[in-house]
C-alpha cells in the first residue's frame, strides 16, 4: 500500500467534504478497500473514516410500512433485524448467503453496496482490465471467465457484481440515500444507482465525488413467499455462480404477483420488470417459469468458461419459483 | 483540500497528521495515533497509517498469537474479538480502532506460559484434537468464541429454516457459522466437536 | 554404544494405544497462541541485537522470456527502504541444481543468478526495508522491462517425454505381462482417460524465512520439513561448509509437501541479511505462493481395464503424463496404485513428462497417488459396473497377498478387511440409492494403497540427573504429531513418565533424519528414536551392574532388576549420559513390498436441479500397522480424507493463456470450509508391521486422500448417472446431464 493519510469524519459534511478531493476515499467496515489497497488496485491518498458519524447505524421503520437502514448498518446486525427477519427475510437470507461471518460482522450496508467485481482479471494488476486500467483491455473476454458475466456486459467489461444483499434490495425496490459535498441529498432507485459498463467500466454507480451513501430505505414488502437461493462451487464462502432472489404470490396454482433477480451473472443486480409481467396471471410450471427466464436472459451469451451459468440460471430460477 | 484548509481540518476533527499538500509526493509515511485496549491492557500508539490491525499486534505488540494466512479475508486465521465481536483483523486499519477493546487468542486463557488457566474453547480445542498444523487455531478459537456469542443472543445463519426462532446450535447449523475459518489440515470434524462441547457446556 | 551384558534385557516394547491417545505436547502452546512458526521470531529469541528487516518480493509477468531491464530507482527512494537485491546486484551463487540430485530437496538454488524468466509469477526482484509496510510499498515501485519469448504453457498427451534421460536413467515404467494381448482378449474393457488438475499445497503458513548472520554463521528459520535438506541446499547455493549453516523450523504451519522444497524466500533474506548486516524476514503474500512455491501437476491419465468372465483383471495398465517445470525432473508417482493396487495378468504403466513454462511442480500430499487413484479407482468402479459386480466385490475378488509389478509378498496387507470391515460398518449391503426432493443420493467405494518408506534417520537421547529424558533430532511436526508420538516412543522405550520427557526437534545442530514426507515421518524419526532409546537403555543397564540372568526391565523412571530398583538418573551421574541412535532400511525389508491399505465408503447427494454436490457421509477403514496415538491418527487420516473430497468436488486450479494461474488467492482457489465436511468416520483396524522396522507401524499421513476421491465420483454416478472424468467435479460438468426439469 502507498500512504495515506487518514482522518476521522465527525459528520456526513466533514466526510463528504474531505472525501471529494482526488484520491480520497471513504473507509467503513474496511473489507472490500483494504483488499483492494494491499493489491494496489485501489490507492487512495487520503482515507476518510465515517465509522464514528453519529446516526447511521440505525433501523427505524417508516410511517408507510417500510424501514430506513444506516449506511453503517453492518451486514451482520441487518440480517438478524427482528424487523428485516420479519417482514424482509429474502434480505436477511441474501445477507447470510454472503461472506462469513466475521466479514458480516465488519462489512457495512453502504460499503457492501459500492463493493467491486471479483473478476480475476481486475485482481491481477498483470492483466489487461478496463475497469480497473481504462483502455488496457479486457483479459476475461478471451480468457478465464467461468465467474464472469453472461447479461449486461460489454465489449469492453464482462465483470459481475458480486453482492448478495444487493440483489435482494433490488427486488425490494431499494432506495439509496446519498448526500454530496454541497449538502445536497438524493434518493436514487437502486437500479438507476448501479450503471452498466459500456464503454466505461471504470463507472460503476452514479455518485459523484464525495457524494456518500448514508442510508437504504426499504418500501413495504410486496405480498408472497421470499426466498433466496445462491449456487456456488463449495457450500459456504464462496461467491455465487448464479443466485436467484424472488418475491411469489401464487393463487389456485398460478403466479398473481413475481418478483425475481439474478445475482452472479451481470454487472449489477439482475431484474428485468417485462419477465416478471410475463408471469402474473400463468400457471406455476417449469414452461412458464422458463419462458420468463429468457426475457430475463434476452441477449444472454456464455463466453466459454461461464457457457453453463445460462442453464445454470434457468434450473436455479425454476428450483425457487416451482412447485 | 488543500494548506490552511487541511490544517483547518486537523483542528477540527483530530485529524492524524497533516498530509504534504500533494498527498502523492508524500515520502515519509503518514502515522496515526489512537489508543487501544488489547487483551485488557491499554496502549497508547502512534504508528504507520498503513498498518492494519493484524500488523499491529504481531509485528509492533509482539503479539504473534494471531496469524496471517492470507491477509485479504479470505482464510479467517487473523480473527480477533472487537469489543466482544469476531473480525478479521487483516482487514481493518488499526488507526481505525481507537477506543476499542481487542481481545486475541493471548487474551483468552487466564494468566501466562505453560501454566494458563486454559478457557473453555481452548480445552475443548486440545481435548478434540481441534487442530494438526495450529496455525489457523487462533483464528478459529477467537471465531468460535465470538460465533457461540452470535447464536446465544439469537443471530440467525443461512441456514436457519426459521428466521423467527432461535435456532438450535445443530451441526448444519456450526460448521455454516464456522465457515470463515478455513483449516487446510481438516481438523474439521473435531473443531466441530470441540465447539458443541464447549456450546453444550454453556461456558 | 556399550556392550550389553547378559543380563535378560528384552526389547522395549511398545504399546498399542489405549483409550483416545494423549493430546498433542505442544497443543497447549498451539491453543494459547504462544507456539511460535519462523517469521515470528523476535530478535533476543535468535541472539540478534538488531531489529529485523522487512523483505518484499517483486514477480515476474510473462511465461517466458528474458529481462531486458530493471528500474528500482524508485524503489531506493521509498522511505525506509535499505536494499533492492535484483540480477544486477545480486552476488555470486552456485549454479541452480544438479539437476537430478541425490536428494533434489537439497539442490543449490540460487535467486536472480540469470535475465531468464522461466514461469509467470517468478521473484525477480527483493526490496527490503524497516518495515512491512515500507517494504511492500517500494516493491510495487520496481519496474521491470520484459523481452517475451513464445511459452509452451498447454499440457497434452503428445508433449511428455520419457523423464529416464532426466533420472540418471532410471524409468519408471512397469511392464508385467503382455498388456496388449491380455487387454485385447478380455470380454470386459474399460479404455478411458482421465483428467486431474493442478493443486496448490495452500498451508495456511504463508512460506516465509526470517534469516540472520552471525559470526560468518548463517541461520534460517523456515518452515523447512526437512531441516537437513534446506540446510544442504543453502549450504550449496552460498558455498559454505555445512556447518556453517542451521536451519531451524521448531513449528510448520501446515507442509503437504509444499515445504519439503526450500524457496527464493530463504535464500534472498539470507543474501540481504548478509549484505545489510541485520536480521531479515519475509513472507510471501498468499497470491505469490501460487508462483513462487510448488504445486501438484496436471496430469492425463489413459486408464484401460480388460476383465475376464470370472470378474478377475486380467489387464491393466495406466499411463499418465505429467507438467513438470521447462528447467526441472519432478516425476509424479501417479501409476503406483495400478503396479500394486490388483492381481492381474498383465500390467503396463508408463510415466511421461511435459516440461512447460510453468511453475515448478513438486510433490503434495500422497504425490502421485492422490491424482492416480483418482483416475485408477474410478477406472475400477466403471470396470465393475461393466461385469455387473459389486464394486466392493469386484475389488475383493482382485486382492492380492503378492506384489504384482515386483513379485514381492507384501509384508502386511489388510486391504480385503478393510473392505470388509468397512462395508459392514457404514452398512454398505443395506445402501439405498433413491432421491429425497431435489436431491440425488448415491453411494460410491474406493481402496486405497500408500507405499510405505523407511528413510535413514537419527536421533540423540540425554538422560539429566534429575531423571528428565531429552530427545534431539532434526525431525519437524508439520501437524503431523511427530512430537507427540515421538515422546510416546521415548517414554514407552525408556519406562520414563511422559511429562518427564521432552523431545525437541525442528533444528539442524541435531542429528540428521528425513524430516516429514511421503508419510516417512514417524516411523523413520520415530524408529531412530527407539534405536537411541535401545542404545540408552544397554547403557544405563552397565551402569547398574546388574548380575547376570536377572530380568530387568524399565519402568516409572527407573530400571527394575530382580526386586532391586534404580531410578535412572542416579544411574548417569551429574554430567547426565546421552547416546545416539540410527535406522536405515535393511535388507529384510528389501525382499518385502510394503505399503498402508485403506477403503473409503461415501454417501453424497447431486442436486437434480443445480448440480450441487454434498458429501453427506464418509467412512474410512485404514490398516496403517500400529496406531502410535489414535487421537494423531486419526486427525491425519481425517485430513486425508477431506482433501480427498476436496480433490474430488473442489479444488483445482487452472492457467490462463498467459501462462498465470488463474487462482492466486483463497477466494478464488477453493478448499474445503466446514460446511463442506458430512459426518466422517474413520476405523483405525489393528495391525502390527512385521517388517518394516522395529516399531511395528505403517505411515498413515497420506493414505487417506488416496481414494476418498474416487469414492465420491463413483457416489456420483451412482447418485445421477453422470461419469465426470475431469476433476474436479464441478456442478457444471453435471448440468448436461442432469434430468430436465419439467
Amino acid at each position: 500500500m502507498k500512504s495515506f493519510s487518514y482522518m476521522r469524519a465527525r459528520d456526513v459534511t466533514e466526510a463528504t467534504r474531505a472525501a471529494q478531493r482526488p484520491g480520497s476515499k471513504v473507509i467503513a467496515g474496511g473489507t472490500n478497500l483494504l483488499d483492494l489497497a494491499k493489491l494496489s488496485i485501489e490507492r487512495p491518498s487520503a482515507l476518510i473514516d465515517v465509522n464514528r458519524i453519529p446516526g447511521l447505524k440505525e433501523i427505524r421503520r417508516l410511517p408507510d410500512g417500510g424501514v430506513r437502514i444506516g449506511a453503517l448498518v453492518t451486514n451482520a446486525d441487518l440480517a438478524a433485524h427482528p424487523l428485516i427477519r420479519e417482514h424482509y427475510p429474502l434480505l436477511s437470507r441474501a445477507i447470510l448467503a454472503g461472506a462469513s461471518g466475521q466479514i458480516r460482522n465488519m462489512a457495512t450496508t453502504g460499503g457492501n453496496l459500492l463493493q467491486r467485481t471479483r473478476c480475476v482479471q481486475f485482481y491481477d494488476t498483470s492483466d489487461r482490465c478496463n475497469k480497473r486500467a481504462p483502455g488496457s483491455g479486457c483479459g476475461a473476454l478471451d480468457g478465464a471467465n467461468r465467474m464472469n458475466a453472461i447479461v449486461g456486459g460489454s465489449a469492453s467489461c464482462i465483470a459481475v457484481h458480486p453482492s448478495d444483499m444487493a440483489v435482494a434490495m433490488r427486488i425490494l425496490d431499494a432506495v439509496v440515500e446519498t448526500t454530496d459535498a454541497h449538502g445536497a441529498h438524493r434518493r436514487i432507485p437502486i437500479d438507476d444507482f448501479y450503471v452498466l459498463p459500456d464503454a466505461a467500466p471504470q463507472h460503476e454507480t452514479v455518485l459523484t465525488p464525495g457524494e456518500m451513501i448514508t442510508g437504504v430505505s426499504l418500501p413495504a414488502p410486496p405480498q408472497g413467499m421470499q426466498s433466496y437461493r445462491k449456487v456456488r462451487d463449495r457450500a459456504s464462502y464462496a461467491f455465487a455462480l448464479v443466485s436467484v432472489g424472488a418475491i411469489a404470490a401464487v393463487e389456485e396454482g398460478h403466479f398473481t404477483r413475481v418478483r425475481f433477480a439474478f445475482g452472479g451473472i451481470a454487472p449489477k443486480p439482475w431484474r428485468i420488470e417485462a419477465a416478471e409481467a410475463a408471469l402474473r396471471g400463468k400457471p406455476r410450471n417449469a414452461q412458464a417459469i422458463s419462458t420468463a427466464c429468457d426475457i430475463a436472459l434476452a441477449g444472454a451469451a456464455g463466453h466459454g468458461d461461464n457457457d453453463f451459468k445460462i442453464a445454470l440460471a434457468h434450473r436455479t430460477l425454476i428450483a425457487v419459483l416451482g412447485a | 483540500m488543500q494548506g490552511s484548509a487541511l490544517a483547518a481540518a486537523v483542528a477540527q476533527t483530530g485529524l492524524v497528521q497533516a498530509a504534504p499538500p500533494d498527498p502523492d509526493a508524500a515520502r515519509d509515511a503518514l502515522t496515526g495515533s489512537f489508543s487501544i485496549v488489547i487483551n485488557s491492557a491499554p496502549h497508547q500508539m502512534t504508528v504507520d497509517t498503513r498498518v492494519t490491525l493484524l500488523d499491529l499486534l504481531r509485528e509492533r505488540l509482539m503479539l504473534t498469537g494471531t496469524k496471517k494466512g492470507c491477509d485479504h479475508g479470505q482464510c479467517g486465521a487473523c480473527t480477533v474479538l472487537v469489543n466482544g465481536r469476531r473480525v478479521l483483523s487483516c482487514l481493518s486499519l488499526a488507526v481505525m480502532h481507537d477506543g476499542d477493546h481487542v481481545t486475541t487468542v493471548e487474551g483468552l486463557a487466564e494468566g501466562h506460559g505453560p501454566d494458563a488457566k486454559l478457557h473453555p474453547m481452548q480445552a475443548a480445542f486440545l481435548e478434540h484434537d481441534g487442530f494438526q498444523c495450529g496455525y489457523c487455531t487462533p483464528g478459529q478459537i477467537c471465531s468460535a468464541v465470538g460465533m457461540l456469542d452470535e447464536w446465544r443472543n439469537g443471530a440467525p445463519s443461512l441456514v436457519t429454516d426459521d428466521l423467527s426462532a432461535h435456532p438450535e446450535l445443530s451441526p448444519a447449523e456450526l460448521h455454516e457459522r464456522m465457515s470463515g475459518n478455513i483449516c487446510r489440515c481438516s481438523a474439521y470434524p473435531n473443531i466441530a466437536e470441540a465447539i458443541l462441547a464447549v456450546s453444550r457446556e454453556g461456558a | 554404544m556399550p556392550q550389553a551384558p547378559d543380563a535378560l534385557l528384552p526389547a522395549p516394547e511398545l504399546s498399542a494405544p489405549i483409550g483416545p491417545g494423549n493430546v498433542r505436547r505442544e497443543g497447549h502452546s498451539k491453543v494459547t497462541g504462544n507456539a511460535l512458526y519462523s517469521v515470528e521470531y523476535q530478535p533476543d529469541q535468535i541472539g540478534a541485537t538488531e531489529p529485523i528487516l522487512y523483505g518484499a518480493a517483486v514477480l515476474s509477468t510473462i511465461a517466458r522470456g528474458r529481462i531486458a531491464a530493471i528500474d528500482t530507482k524508485n524503489a531506493q527512494a521509498m522511505p525506509g527502504v535499505r536494499l533492492v537485491l535484483t540480477a544486477d546486484n545480486v552476488p555470486r551463487q552456485s549454479p541452480w541444481g544438479p539437476l537430478n540430485a541425490p536428494v533434489r530437496f537439497a539442490r543449490s538454488q540460487p535467486v536472480f543468478f540469470d535475465r531468464t524468466v522461466r514461469y509467470f509469477g517468478e521473484p525477480v526482484a527483493f526490496v527490503v526495508a524497516d518495515t512491512f509496510e515500507n517494504a511492500t510499498a517500494a516493491a510495487d515501485l520496481v519496474s521491470v522491462r520484459y523481452e517475451p519469448l513464445d511459452a509452451s504453457i498447454v499440457l497434452k498427451e503428445s508433449g511428455g517425454i520419457n523423464p529416464a534421460p532426466l533420472h540418471g536413467g532410471k524409468s519408471a515404467d512397469s511392464r508385467t505381462g503382455n498388456f496388449d494381448e491380455a487387454f485385447a482378449q478380455s470380454p470386459h474393457q474399460i479404455d478411458v482417460r482421465y483428467d486431474t488438475p493442478y493443486q496448490n499445497h495452500a498451508a495456511m503458513e504463508l512460506q516465509g524465512s526470517l534469516a540472520h548472520w552471525k559470526d560468518g554463521k548463517l541461520t534460517v528459520y523456515a518452515p523447512a520439513q526437512i531441516p537437513d535438506a534446506m540446510q544442504e541446499g543453502l549450504a550449496a547455493t552460498f558455498g559454505l561448509p555445512k556447518d556453517r549453516v542451521r536451519v531451524v523450523a521448531r513449528l510448520i504451519g501446515g507442509g503437504f509437501g509444499g515445504k519439503l522444497p526450500y524457496f527464493s524466500d530463504s535464500v534472498a533474506c539470507a543474501i540481504a541479511s548478509r549484505i545489510l548486516k541485520q536480521p531479515v524476514k519475509f513472507s510471501f503474500t498468499r497470491q505469490q505462493m501460487f508462483t513462487a512455491t510448488t504445486h501438484r501437476p496436471a496430469v492425463l491419465h489413459h486408464v484401460r481395464i480388460g476383465v475376464g468372465a470370472d470378474g478377475h483383471i486380467h489387464a491393466l495398465a495406466h499411463d499418465v503424463v505429467s507438467q513438470t517445470a521447462s528447467f526441472d525432473n519432478y516425476l509424479d508417482g501417479d501409476t503406483m496404485g495400478a503396479k500394486g493396487l490388483y492381481r492381474a495378468d498383465a500390467i503396463q504403466t508408463t510415466q511421461r513428462i511435459a516440461r512447460l513454462d510453468l511453475p515448478r511442480s513438486d510433490s503434495m500430499r500422497s504425490p502421485g497417488d492422490a491424482s492416480g487413484t483418482l483416475a485408477l479407482e474410478s477406472g475400477i468402479d466403471e470396470a465393475a459396473r461393466l461385469c455387473g459386480l459389486d464394486p466392493v466385490e469386484f475389488r475383493l475378488r482382485n486382492d492380492t497377498q503378492i506384489n504384482p509389478s515386483t513379485g514381492q509378498p507384501f509384508s502386511s496387507r489388510h486391504l480385503a478387511e478393510c473392505l470388509r470391515q468397512g462395508a459392514e460398518k457404514f452398512g454398505w449391503s443395506t445402501r439405498r440409492k433413491r432421491r429425497e426432493g431435489e436431491w440425488l443420493i448415491g453411494y460410491g467405494v474406493a481402496a486405497a494403497m500408500r507405499d510405505n518408506m523407511l528413510r535413514p534417520s537419527s536421533a540423540e537421547v540425554t538422560l539429566a540427573p534429575d531423571g528428565v529424558l531429552v530427545a534431539r533430532l532434526a525431525m519437524t511436526d508439520p501437524g503431523t504429531g511427530s512430537i507427540t508420538v515421538l515422546s510416546q516412543i521415548a517414554s514407552e522405550a525408556m519406562g520414563i513418565p511422559l511429562d518427564r520427557v521432552t523431545v525437541l526437534i525442528g533444528d539442524t545442530d541435531f542429528p540428521p533424519t528425513a524430516g516429514s514426507g511421503g508419510s516417512f515421518g514417524a516411523e523413520s524419526a520415530g524408529s531412530a528414536l527407539y534405536e537411541a532409546c535401545v542404545a540408552l537403555r544397554g547403557a544405563l543397564q552397565s551402569k547398574a551392574e546388574v548380575a547376570a540372568g536377572t530380568h530387568l526391565h524399565f519402568a516409572d523412571g527407573a530400571l527394575i532388576a530382580g526386586d532391586r530398583r534404580y531410578p535412572l538418573g542416579r544411574l548417569v551421574g551429574a554430567a547426565g549420559l546421552t547416546v545416539q541412535g540410527h535406522t536405515a532400511p535393511g535388507m529384510e525389508a528389501k525382499r518385502y513390498a510394503e505399503a498402508t491399505f485403506g477403503a473409503h465408503f461415501v454417501e453424497v447427494a447431486v442436486n437434480a436441479v443445480t448440480g450441487e454436490m454434498r458429501c453427506r457421509r464418509m467412512l474410512g477403514a485404514f490398516a496403517a500397522g500400529r496406531i502410535l496415538n489414535a487421537r494423531t491418527a486419526r486427525s491425519q487420516a481425517l485430513g486425508g480424507m477431506i482433501w480427498g473430497l476436496s480433490s474430488a468436488l473442489i479444488e483445482g486450479n487452472v492457467v490462463d493463456p498467459r501462462g498465470q494461474f488463474v487462482m492466486r488467492d483463497l477466494a478464488n482457489y477453493h478448499v474445503p470450509i466446514m460446511a463442506d465436511v458430512g459426518a466422517i468416520d474413520v476405523m483405525l483396524l489393528p495391525e502390527i508391521e512385521p517388517v518394516a522396522n522395529p516399531i511395528g507401524i505403517k505411515g498413515i499421513g497420506e493414505v487417506g486422500i488416496n481414494g476418498a476421491g474416487a469414492a465420491i465420483a463413483n457416489a456420483i454416478f451412482d447418485a445421477c448417472g453422470v461419469r465426470v472424468r475431469s476433476f474436479p467435479i464441478t456442478l457444471d460438468k453435471l448440468l448436461p446431464g442432469l434430468p430436465t426439469l419439467t
